[in-house]
């Protein structure tokens, strides 16, 4: 499969005390690097551990997938709808990372 | 809890003194009178009356639901009061489930009110959902979470749930027209040290009462007839953006191991043990420490008295450290240790350097660490612990149990509780 050279940018928002892991910012607007094979989910996580996430990578990750409370959202729909681990990013999508609130 | 309710009369027509109270939502073509005798006859499960269930059940009661069962176990605390508004400061001590049912009385005596003085458990929570039309989860834990969507799926009623903390809240409609569990969506709890409470992380006032109030909503729809908009979609609730998004959720999953087609849960269980977490949102206390390299608020109170040279840190984040402080104390907040913030490591060196020029002798210098409960400065010990002694000289690091809180109650009531 052919993979265009362009970058890719993407926004990820990291709600719902998600944002607390990475140094407070809510909104990253990256640019992955071109790679032989498509950009998808489980490609990514992999790139946010080494470049977003600095200290306890448990609290967002666990194994390939996010740990259990995390929502992934892709263009504001669930992950579930979309292919969750294997879905192909696209130019300009918009991935959320939500951790669930359980306070009131 | 008292014995089962007899079911709501199905009413014909409403009375004079009812068209006259609820006039201004019976001429909504949406509701009209019979969706106001709909919701006569509903009765409605609140699970939890804090921040949620408060401003839940003000507007259900407001609008006319026949029954509203209120559910609690704790009572009305002076940190309650600026999200739970139907608890005044002269309910403070007693039952929110009552405080909640007397003020929801004045507001509207026509209501029936069911208050249960005790926290939903497994073996009672499947008949008490059995007895209502509709619940709405604002409870404040994970366990309790699950064990109000289970119930809900086990006694097929839909589940209109709320949460917020900090800036944000959320709002989901589960078990509703064939849409997803809870369990749907989390099949698994998560890890018990990433869940933060309102007592941690706080919570504004206004937030919890947007996402209460958007429950109440939810739950008049269902019960008038309008219907839910939100089954199968979360709203997210961004304060600070100004900002809400409906997300679109995935179907009730075939494999959920509650509402799919061969569930493994068919009742109740113990939430507590799946979650690793007990049903409240009271704070853990940690143990990370052997109890040698901690000391009471009476001992460190002692140690103060009687002038022994030490170091007192405050490891607590800043916006706790602007509430109130040990004057004495220097403060680093624990992420900076962490990080091992430079800057924050060279202000602690030098602080146990000017106190080791008080002292002749050879031995170790003391360094109490403090936070607010005792669990943040077990964390920072253990990273003084590791510190290299050819930069920071010999030091001693310990923990203060129980932290500014226990200062607080044991040696010093005009400190601050917060």
């Amino acid at each position: 499969e052919s993979f265009p050279l362009s970058v890719l940018v993407h926004c990820f928002y990291f709600r719902g005390g998600a944002e607390l892991l990475f140094d407070g910012v809510k909104k990253h607007q990256v640019t992955l690097p071109c790679q032989p094979e498509p950009w998808d989910i489980r490609n990514l996580l992999k790139w946010i551990k080494q470049n977003l996430l600095k200290e306890r990578p448990e609290l967002f990750l666990q194994g390939e997938s996010v740990r259990p409370g995390i929502l992934v959202l892709i263009n504001e729909a669930d992950w579930e709808l979309m292919g969750e681990l294997d879905y192909k990013l696209q130019d300009q999508d918009n991935v959320l990372f939500i951790s669930t609130l359980h306070g009131g | 809890f008292p014995a089962e309710l007899p079911p709501l009369p199905a009413r014909s027509a409403l009375s004079a003194a009812e068209i006259l109270r609820y006039s201004r939502q019976l001429v909504l073509p949406e509701l009209g009178v019979r969706g106001q005798l709909r919701l006569a006859r509903s009765s409605v499960l609140v699970v939890g009356c804090g921040g949620l269930g408060c401003p839940l059940a003000q507007y259900l009661a407001a609008a006319g639901v026949g029954r509203l069962g209120l559910v609690d176990h704790d009572v009305v605390e002076t940190s309650n009061l600026q999200r739970q508004v139907l608890h005044g400061e002269a309910r403070r001590g007693r039952p929110k489930a009552r405080s909640a049912a007397a003020a929801l009385r004045r507001l509207n005596s026509a209501v029936q009110y069911v208050p249960y003085r005790g926290a939903l458990r497994p073996r009672s929570a499947l008949r008490l959902v059995r007895q209502y039309d509709i619940v709405a989860d604002c409870s404040d834990n994970v366990p309790t979470r699950y064990l109000v969507s289970d119930a809900c799926v086990l006694a097929g009623k839909p589940l209109v749930s709320g949460s917020a903390l900090r800036l944000e809240g959320q709002l989901a409609v589960y078990n509703y027209r064939g849409g997803p569990c809870y369990r749907c969506l989390f099949p698994e709890p998560p890890p018990p040290d990433t869940v933060t409470n309102c007592a941690d992380g706080g919570v504004l006032g206004v937030v919890t009462g947007i996402i209460g109030c958007m429950q109440a909503l939810e739950v008049l729809k269902i019960a008038s007839g309008m219907g839910s908009s939100f089954g199968g979609y979360m709203l997210m609730f961004d304060a600070l953006e100004g900002r809400f998004r409906n997300i679109k959720l995935r179907p009730r999953k075939a494999d959920c191991a509650v509402c799919g087609d061969n569930p493994s849960v068919t009742c109740l269980q113990d939430y507590e043990a799946f979650c690793g977490s007990s049903a409240t949102d009271k704070c853990r206390a940690l143990r990370l420490l052997p109890s040698g390299d901690r000391v009471s608020v009476q001992q460190y109170k002692e140690l103060l008295d009687a002038r022994v040279p030490h170091v007192l840190l405050d490891v607590r984040p800043q916006v706790e450290a602007e509430i109130c402080r040990l004057q004495h104390a220097l403060h680093i907040p624990l992420r900076s240790l962490e990080e091992k913030d430079e800057q924050a490591l060279q202000r602690l060196q030098k602080r146990i350097c000017e106190e080791k020029q008080r002292t002749d002798d050879q031995t170790p210098l003391p360094v109490y660490v403090v936070c607010k409960l005792g669990n943040d400065s077990q964390k920072a010990v253990k990273i003084l612990q590791e510190l290299p002694a050819e930069e920071f000289g010999s030091v001693l690091a310990k923990d203060i149990k129980g932290g500014l809180m226990a200062w607080a109650t044991k040696i010093d009531s005009t400190f601050p509780q917060y």
